[in-house]
C-alpha cells in the first residue's frame, strides 16, 4: 500500500528558532536539510525533523486539518496554521519562529496564559433571557438570525490573529481580535441578552478602543472570522448603546 | 511531591469530559473540580468530528425506530439497556446543548434542523454545518467557563491512578510546562480521554489520540471490553488520512470505483436508486461500506495512487449552494490537500481508522469495577456501539455519559470523606515519578520512540485491519508482545524538564502499546465475524458462543487474559442486519 | 521549576516598517494628515474670502503656484486612498442580512461609490461647471 515512492521531494533548508529555558540565556535558530514530499504541509516537515532528525524539539500539534487550532508557528515571518501551510507554496528555504507575541515557553511552544485569561474575560457563554427548562424544547432561531452572528463562531483559538495585531504587540493589555470576536458572537446571538455584562471588557479602553482597524488579524485568520469587522460593529454597537443610556436610563437596551 | 486536593477529578477536557464537568458544577457547586487535559481543551479531539449528532426529533420517528437502528448497526453487541437510556436521553442533551448556545443549522420556520445519516432509518442527525463536533466543543469549554468551580489544568498528562483498598483515590499527572509530577487526592475520578485509533498508521484521528486514559485503567485492574471492536470510516483522505464527514453522504454524496460504477449495489445494500435513501447503498453502516473497499479492493477495482488505492466519492450532483451551505468544510479540506474541490471533482477516499468502539469497561452509570472510577466518551465501552458505532451516536454519547459520569461522580463524592489514606497515596505517587525518572536514565542504545510506533503502526494495519486471520492476528499478537518488552528499554533524547514532548511521546507510546496489545489479543480470540471485526477463518456470526462481550484484563509482563461476559439483550433478539432494498 | 519564559524585544518606533501590511497600515493612517492639511487650506481660503478681493486674489495665486498644485495633486491622491480603503472596509463595519443571507460585500461598496458619484456631479452642477 505504501507507494511513497511515486511522490516528488526536494530537499528544503528550514531554520527553526530554538529555546530551552534551561541551557538558553535566549533563542537561536538551528537549521535542518529535510526531504520533502511535494504534498506535504509544513507541519509534515517539522514532524519528519523531529522523529527522524532531532527529537528535542517542542510544538504543539494534534488535527492536522486546521479545526484544533494548535500548531499555530511563524512561517517566513507569517503567523500560521502549520497544517495548513503547503510546500508547494513555499521556496527551499523556511524560516520557522513560535508564535509572535508570546513569550516562548520552549522552541515553538508559546505562554497560552494570556489569551486564555482575555477569553474569560468577555464572558464568552449565553446569558440567557429567561430560565428555560429541557422539557420547553429548543429556542426558535431563524436562520437569518442564525446567519448574523455564525461567522463569528468560527474561531479556533488558533491566536494568529494574536500574532498579527501590532496593538497586541505593542499593549499586551489589549483583549485581541479572537475574544473580541467571540464576545460580539454572543451579543448578536439571539438568545443571549449579556451584552450589558460584557460592556465592561468590550466596551472599554483595552477593548475595542485599542483597535485602530488596521486589519491584520482578519489577513491572517485562517477560518474568515474576520475579527476586524467584529471590533468595529462592536465599537458602533457601544456607541450606541452609550448615547440609549442617556435617552433611557432605566431600560437595558440590548443593543 | 506537590498535591492538589479535589473532589472530582476528571482526566480529559472534549466533550464528555467537559459536560461532566459542568454537571457536577451545576447539580454540587460546593464540590471542586479538578478538569486535566494535557491539551488545551478546544484541541480536543472531539473538536474534529463533522456530521453531526443523532437524537429523535421529527413525528415520523420514535425512540423505538432509533434503538432498533443502533442495535442492528451494532451487530447486537450493544447492551440493550443502555441503548434504551441512552436514545431517550438524546434529544434532551441535543436541547440541552442549544440552550448552551450550539449554533445548531435551522430549519425555514427556525426549528432545530435534521439530517440524514448512514444505518438510520428517520433522519435525526442534528448538526452545525459540516462542524458539529468543533461546535460542541466550544459551546461546551465556553460554558464551563462560567463555573467558578471547575478549575482546568492545561497541558497536564495524567499517568498513573491511584488505587487503596479497592477505591480510586486520585493518581499523577506531570505538569508539563515544568516538567514536575503533581498528585491529585480525589474522592472520584472520571477518565475521558478519548480512543486510541494513533495505534493505527492510517487514520482520521489526531495525534493526541493515544488511549492513554484506557492504559491508565486497565494497568489499575479494569478490563478493557470488545477491544478488537475498531471501525474503519469508509471515507478518509489518502495520505492526511482527513475525514470526509459521513454527511456528505447523507446529503447525497456517492462512492464510484475505478469505472465509475456505484460498487456497493453488489454488497448487499442496493438498489443504488432511488437515491438518497435511508440505509442503503451510501448510507449503509460503515462496517459494511469499509469492507465493501477492501473487497473491490482484492477485486483489482480500486484506483491506485501515491498515497494507496482510493475509490471516489462524488459530490458533484449536489451543486454548489448546497455544498457551500451544508458541506464547506468538506469543499475546503478536499481542494486544499487533495486539489478535488467537490463541486468540480469526485474526491479520493479510502477507509482509515476512526472510532475505537471498545475501551473502559463500564456499566449503564458510567461507573467502572473500580470503585471511585468513572469514565464516559469513546474511552468507555458501556456498550451503547457494540461492533460498530453508527456514525452520529458519538456527539450525542459524549453527552448522555459524561452527563452520567459527572452525576455519579458528584454523587459519591457529596457523601463524606473515604479513609485518611495520605501516606499511601504518598507512596504511589512516588513510585510513579520513579516511573518517569527511569526514562531519564536510560541511555546509549536505547529504543527509538518513532521506531517502535511505527512498527505498532505496520503490525497493527497488517494483521488486524479490516479483514484478520489466524495467522495474521498471531503475528500480530506477538509483535506487540515483543514491541511492549522493547519499549522497557526505550530511550529519551531530550532530557530537558521544560516542555518535553519526546517524555510525554514516550508516555503516549507505552499506552498505545498496550492498548494495541489489549486489540490484537481480543480480535486473536474472537473466532467469528460481527459489525467491524472481519475474520477470514471465520465468516460468520457465531451468537452461540460470541453473542458476548469480550474483557481484556492487564498482564505487566504477558498477554492480557481475555474473559468473556453476556451482553444484556431486552427487547430485540439478534437477526439480520438488513440494509438496501426499497424506503421502508 | 525550571520556567524562564523569553519575551521577545518589540520594536517600539520601527515596527510598522517590518511587514508590508504594517506600513500599507500606516499611510493609510498618514493621510488624514494631508486630508488636515488640505481642510486647513480650505479654511483659509474661506478667511481669506471674507477678507475681501485682494486677500482672496493672494490666496488664490498661491494656491493655484506650482508648489500649491503640487500640494493638491499629493493631497487628492491620499485622500482617494483614503476614501476608497474605507470604502473597501465599510462591508465589515455594517454587515446586512437580506432574506436569511448576507449581502455581499461588494454591493455594499459599490453603493458607496455610486453615491459618491451621485454626490459629485450634484455637487459640480451646483457649482454651474
Amino acid at each position: 500500500m505504501n507507494a511513497d515512492t511515486d511522490i516528488k521531494t526536494r530537499i528544503i533548508e528550514i531554520e527553526i528558532l530554538r529555546y530551552n529555558p534551561e541551557t538558553d540565556i535566549e533563542p537561536a535558530f538551528q537549521t535542518y536539510e529535510v526531504p520533502c514530499h511535494e504534498d506535504w504541509v509544513v507541519l509534515d516537515a517539522v514532524n519528519y525533523i523531529k522523529d527522524e532528525i532531532d527529537r528535542t524539539l517542542s510544538y504543539r500539534w494534534s488535527c492536522h486539518m486546521a479545526v484544533c487550532g494548535s500548531c499555530g508557528m511563524m512561517v517566513n515571518g507569517e503567523p500560521t496554521l502549520s497544517c495548513h501551510s503547503f510546500l508547494r507554496d513555499h521556496p527551499d528555504k523556511l524560516r520557522i519562529e513560535p508564535l509572535a507575541n508570546f513569550p516562548i515557553e520552549r522552541d515553538l511552544v508559546v505562554v497560552m496564559d494570556d489569551f486564555i485569561d482575555k477569553l474569560k474575560s468577555v464572558k464568552p457563554y449565553i446569558v440567557p433571557r429567561e430560565k428555560r427548562s429541557i422539557d420547553d424544547g429548543t429556542h426558535t432561531q431563524m436562520p437569518a438570525e442564525l446567519a448574523k452572528f455564525k461567522q463569528y463562531t468560527l474561531c479556533i483559538n488558533c491566536t494568529l490573529c494574536y500574532a498579527a495585531c501590532p496593538q497586541y504587540m505593542l499593549n499586551e493589555g489589549f483583549v485581541g481580535p479572537a475574544a473580541l470576536a467571540l464576545a460580539h458572537r454572543y451579543n448578536l446571538d439571539s438568545r443571549d441578552v449579556g451584552a450589558s455584562a460584557r460592556e465592561d471588557v468590550v466596551a472599554s479602553n483595552p477593548g475595542v478602543w485599542e483597535c485602530s482597524f488596521v486589519g491584520a488579524c482578519s489577513d491572517v485568520c485562517p477560518h474568515d472570522v474576520d475579527p476586524a469587522s467584529a471590533i468595529q460593529q462592536a465599537k458602533i454597537a457601544g456607541v450606541l448603546d452609550y448615547f440609549k443610556s442617556f435617552l433611557m436610563p432605566k431600560g437595558e437596551a440590548k443593543q | 511531591m506537590e498535591t492538589i486536593k479535589a473532589d472530582v477529578v476528571i482526566v480529559g477536557a472534549g466533550g464528555a469530559g467537559l459536560r461532566a464537568a459542568i454537571e457536577i458544577a451545576e447539580t454540587n457547586p460546593a464540590l471542586n473540580v479538578a478538569l486535566l487535559s494535557k491539551v488545551y481543551p478546544m484541541r480536543s479531539h472531539t473538536v474534529a468530528a463533522e456530521g453531526g449528532a443523532a437524537g429523535v426529533t421529527l413525528d415520523n420517528d420514535s425512540f423505538e425506530n432509533h434503538f432498533n437502528d443502533t442495535v442492528t448497526g451494532g451487530d447486537w453487541l450493544c447492551d440493550q439497556d443502555a441503548v434504551e437510556m441512552f436514545v431517550k436521553e438524546a434529544p434532551r442533551e441535543l436541547t440541552r446543548m442549544e440552550h448552551w448556545g450550539c449554533p445548531w443549522s435551522r430549519q425555514p420556520d427556525g426549528s432545530v434542523a435534521v439530517r440524514p445519516f448512514g444505518g438510520m432509518k428517520v433522519e435525526r442527525t442534528w448538526y452545525a454545518a459540516d462542524k458539529t463536533g468543533f461546535h460542541m466543543l466550544h459551546t461546551l469549554y465556553q460554558t464551563s467557563l462560567q463555573f467558578p468551580s471547575i478549575k482546568i489544568y492545561d497541558e497536564f498528562y495524567s499517568t498513573d491512578l491511584i488505587v487503596v483498598d479497592g477505591r480510586c483515590r486520585g493518581l499523577t499527572a506531570i505538569e508539563m510546562r515544568t516538567g514536575q509530577m503533581r498528585l491529585f487526592d480525589a474522592k472520584a475520578v472520571i477518565i475521558a480521554t478519548g480512543g486510541a485509533g494513533r495505534v493505527f498508521p492510517f487514520t482520521t484521528n489526531g495525534a493526541i489520540k493515544t488511549g492513554d486514559g484506557m492504559a491508565m485503567a486497565y494497568r489499575a485492574g479494569v478490563a478493557l471490553k470488545d477491544m478488537e471492536f475498531v471501525q474503519y470510516h469508509p471515507t478518509g483522505l489518502p495520505g492526511t488520512g482527513i475525514l470526509i464527514t459521513e454527511g456528505a453522504r447523507g446529503e447525497g454524496g456517492i462512492l464510484v470505483n475505478k469505472d465509475g460504477y456505484r460498487y456497493l449495489q453488489d454488497y448487499n445494500l442496493g438498489p443504488p436508486d432511488p437515491w438518497p435513501r435511508k440505509k442503503a447503498m451510501e448510507l449503509g453502516p460503515r462496517d459494511r461500506l469499509s469492507q465493501a473497499f477492501w473487497h473491490e479492493n482484492k477485486k483489482g477495482r480500486t484506483i491506485d495512487t501515491p498515497h494507496g488505492d482510493i475509490v471516489y466519492l462524488d459530490l458533484r450532483h449536489l451543486g454548489q449552494d448546497k455544498i457551500d451551505e451544508r458541506l464547506p468544510l468538506v469543499r475546503e479540506l478536499a481542494s486544499s490537500y487533495v486539489d478535488a474541490d467537490p463541486v468540480f471533482k469526485p474526491i479520493p477516499v479510502r477507509p482509515v481508522i476512526h472510532y475505537t468502539m471498545g475501551g473502559i469497561d463500564t456499566e449503564i452509570d458510567a461507573k467502572t469495577s473500580l470503585e471511585g472510577l468513572f469514565a464516559a466518551g469513546e474511552c468507555a465501552c458501556v456498550s451503547i456501539n457494540g461492533a460498530n458505532r453508527l456514525g452520529s451516536n458519538s456527539l450525542t454519547e459524549l453527552l448522555v455519559f459524561g452527563s452520567r459520569a459527572g452525576q455519579g461522580a458528584a454523587a459519591l463524592a457529596s457523601e463524606g470523606n473515604p479513609p485518611d489514606d495520605t501516606a499511601e497515596i504518598a507512596r504511589q505517587g512516588e513510585v510513579a515519578r520513579g516511573r518517569m525518572t527511569a526514562l531519564f536514565l536510560q541511555s546509549g542504545d536505547g529504543e527509538s520512540i518513532p521506531g517502535l510506533r511505527k512498527e505498532m503502526n505496520v503490525t497493527m494495519e497488517e494483521g488486524a485491519g479490516i479483514y484478520r486471520s489466524e495467522d495474521s492476528l498471531q503475528k500480530t499478537c506477538q509483535t506487540m508482545a515483543t514491541l511492549r518488552k522493547r519499549f522497557q528499554n526505550v530511550e529519551l533524547e531530550d532530557k530537558s524538564n521544560v516542555y518535553n514532548t519526546d517524555l510525554i511521546q514516550a508516555f503516549e507510546l507505552g499506552s498505545m502499546l498496550d492498548v494495541a496489545h489489549a486489540m490484537a489479543v481480543s480480535a486473536l480470540n474472537r473466532k467469528e465475524s460481527r459489525g467491524s471485526h472481519q475474520r477470514l477463518d471465520f465468516e460468520d456470526r457465531d451468537d452461540a458462543t460470541y453473542l458476548k462481550h469480550s474483557l481484556a484484563h492487564y498482564d505487566p509482563e504477558g498477554d492480557p487474559r481475555i474473559e468473556y461476559k453476556d451482553v444484556v439483550i431486552t427487547k430485540s433478539q439478534p437477526g439480520d442486519r438488513v440494509y438496501g432494498g426499497e424506503q421502508k | 521549576m525550571s520556567r524562564k519564559p523569553f519575551i521577545r524585544p518589540v520594536p517600539t518606533a520601527s515596527w510598522w516598517l517590518h511587514q508590508g501590511r504594517y506600513t500599507r497600515y500606516m499611510i493609510r493612517e498618514a493621510t488624514c494628515i494631508l486630508i488636515g492639511a488640505y481642510s486647513a487650506v480650505l479654511i483659509v481660503g474661506l478667511m481669506r474670502l471674507g477678507e475681501g478681493k485682494v486677500a482672496y486674489d493672494a490666496y488664490l495665486a498661491t494656491v493655484q503656484s506650482p508648489a500649491g498644485m503640487l500640494f493638491h495633486i499629493v493631497a487628492l491622491a491620499f485622500a482617494l486612498y483614503h476614501t476608497t480603503s474605507w470604502f473597501n472596509v465599510t462591508p465589515k463595519a455594517m454587515p446586512l442580512v437580506y432574506a436569511g443571507k448576507r449581502v455581499p460585500g461588494g454591493l455594499i461598496i459599490g453603493a458607496h461609490y455610486i453615491g459618491w458619484a451621485v454626490v459629485s456631479v450634484i455637487l459640480l452642477v451646483l457649482v454651474g461647471a
